[in-house]
């Protein structure tokens, strides 16, 4: 992993201790899947923040939702004994949280910020949060690693809409450098899937699966 | 509930215990637990000041991943539980929670009185349509026509509807919630905690290994198009007719919570006693 900063830069000049944090980039990854088809709960969404705090409060719950997924599947795949899977999602919510603790420190926030009112993003979920139900205890890295370019590539189309829906400049350039920033990620994601083997058709089969019945 | 103590605020990880959830892989609980934990640092109730309980099944392990106190109770009888622990320490936070076998099948009848009782609990049922831990039978909310090799041709048998049926039996707040919107579904429990009586939260959850049809379920949710009601009628137009996926609290009630009869006695053992004598 390269040594990325994240910062952008109206945040940067909102705080006086703002010297750029350097951040480990590669968040997540996804699914190579199509991207899922977002829910009918929130197909409205088109709106944008109208000030940078607003803006970085979205970006800090994205960063700390897609964290707190990333944990949970690292302890699901522990629990079921697939360590090389629990390591590589461990180190992605490592990033993640490591993002969100730079965001902090970039806006001068010692505690948590209340959310803003209502989210930009359609569906339940944070475009950066990866889906729970998309994991198999039996998946590799190679899966891993396409669940977290899904989530980057999702994270930055979201940036993208923001920047075209953003009613400020200050709102759009921020959301412009956060998008670049996610595409860089998407990049790097796909480099990782390229040091990894590419799973056999068959990696899903158990001889003794837990859905013996069916 | 105890409110905010003067100490640094609460956050979901204080509700958090050091033991790993051992669901399978994409299981809707590890979201329903993360909504949990949310929900009690929005009510800032100190962990030692919460007790889970529940009964038997998948959903039911929840309390050992929490930092309360917890009971992992009865098959079926968490309700039963928790109504004696709450009615005796009414200065507690009570939560139950279980699935849908649990607390729609062995434990039904407990359900019906626990809404009908009003007790100061907040329930909440991870609800998979499927005895998951036993490996995939037909449970109360299975439709009536879901195939298996366990349940060829499907049940037949028409699927149980527990908002309504809580709503009938006198639950003073009942809520759908889903496990794939865990801060929406904390938002809900949180209300629940926070409402009088015997508040109910169904939450769609759901069971990958026995229902990996249920996936489609993210694509079927949605916010219910209307604010909650305190008209039980009105309730329950709305909950017999809607499609089954509006999320949210859809009925909020006045009535007032059960209260344990407090004060003396007004007789003693041995006056009992004696008037068998007589």
């Amino acid at each position: 992993m390269s040594p990325k900063t994240r910062t952008t830069s109206a945040a940067k000049a909102k705080t006086a201790q703002s010297a750029p944090t350097m951040r480990t980039k590669p968040k997540g990854a996804k699914q190579a899947a199509s991207p899922a088809k977002p829910p009918r709960a929130a197909r409205a969404a088109g709106k944008a923040p109208r000030t940078l705090d607003e803006f970085m409060r979205e970006a800090l719950v994205m960063e700390i939702d897609a964290a707190q997924r990333y944990t949970e599947f690292a302890d699901a795949m522990e629990t079921h004994n697939n360590l090389e899977v629990a390591a590589l999602f461990r180190k992605m919510a490592g990033i993640e949280g490591k993002h969100a603790e730079q965001i902090m420190a970039e806006m001068g926030w010692t505690a948590m910020p209340p959310p803003a009112a209502g989210a930009s993003w359609a569906g339940f979920e944070a475009p950066e949060t990866a889906p729970g139900d998309e994991v198999h205890y039996l998946m590799q890295p190679y899966h891993a690693l396409e669940l977290a370019l899904a989530n980057e590539q999702r994270a930055e189309r979201f940036f993208a809409r923001l920047a075209r829906a953003a009613t400020t400049t200050t709102v759009r350039k921020a959301a412009r450098e956060l998008q670049e920033e996610e595409r860089e990620h998407v990049e790097l994601v796909r480099a990782w899937m390229k040091k990894v083997p590419k799973p056999d058709a068959d990696w899903a089969n158990d001889p003794d699966p837990p859905a013996y019945t069916d | 509930m105890k409110e905010a103590a003067a100490r640094a605020p609460l956050t979901a990880q204080n509700y958090k215990s050091g033991y790993k959830p051992i669901w399978c892989p994409g299981c809707g609980d590890y979201s329903v637990l993360s909504s949990v934990t949310k929900a009690l640092a929005m009510v800032q109730v100190p962990p030692e000041d919460v007790v889970v309980v529940s009964g038997i099944g998948c959903s039911s392990r929840i309390p050992a991943y929490t930092t309360c106190y917890g009971f992992h109770g009865v098959h079926g009888r968490a309700l039963a539980a928790a109504t004696g622990l709450k009615v005796a320490r009414p200065d507690l936070t009570v939560l139950v929670a279980g699935g849908d076998g649990d607390g729609y099948s062995i434990g039904g009848n407990h359900f019906l009185h626990a809404c009908r009782r009003n007790v100061d609990l907040t329930y909440i049922v991870m609800d998979n349509h499927v005895y998951g831990m036993t490996k995939g039978q037909p449970s109360p909310t299975t439709e009536p026509d879901w195939d298996s090799k366990l349940s060829p041709g499907g049940t037949g048998v028409r699927s149980f509807h527990p908002l309504v049926i809580a709503l009938a039996s006198g639950a003073n707040f009942v809520a759908r919630a889903f496990s794939g919107d865990p801060n929406g579904t904390a938002a809900i429990i949180a209300q629940a905690i926070r409402h009088p009586g015997f508040s109910f939260v169904e939450v769609l959850s759901p069971c990958v290994t026995f229902r990996p049809d249920q996936r489609e379920w993210k694509e079927m949710a949605h916010p219910a198009p209307v604010t909650a009601t305190d008209d039980p009628a009105r309730a329950a137009r709305r909950i017999m007719t809607d499609d089954g996926f509006n999320i949210g609290v859809l009925y909020a009630g006045k009535r007032k919570p059960y209260a344990a009869v407090t004060g003396k006695p007004r007789a003693t053992v041995a006056d009992l006693e004696a008037e068998f004598e007589q």
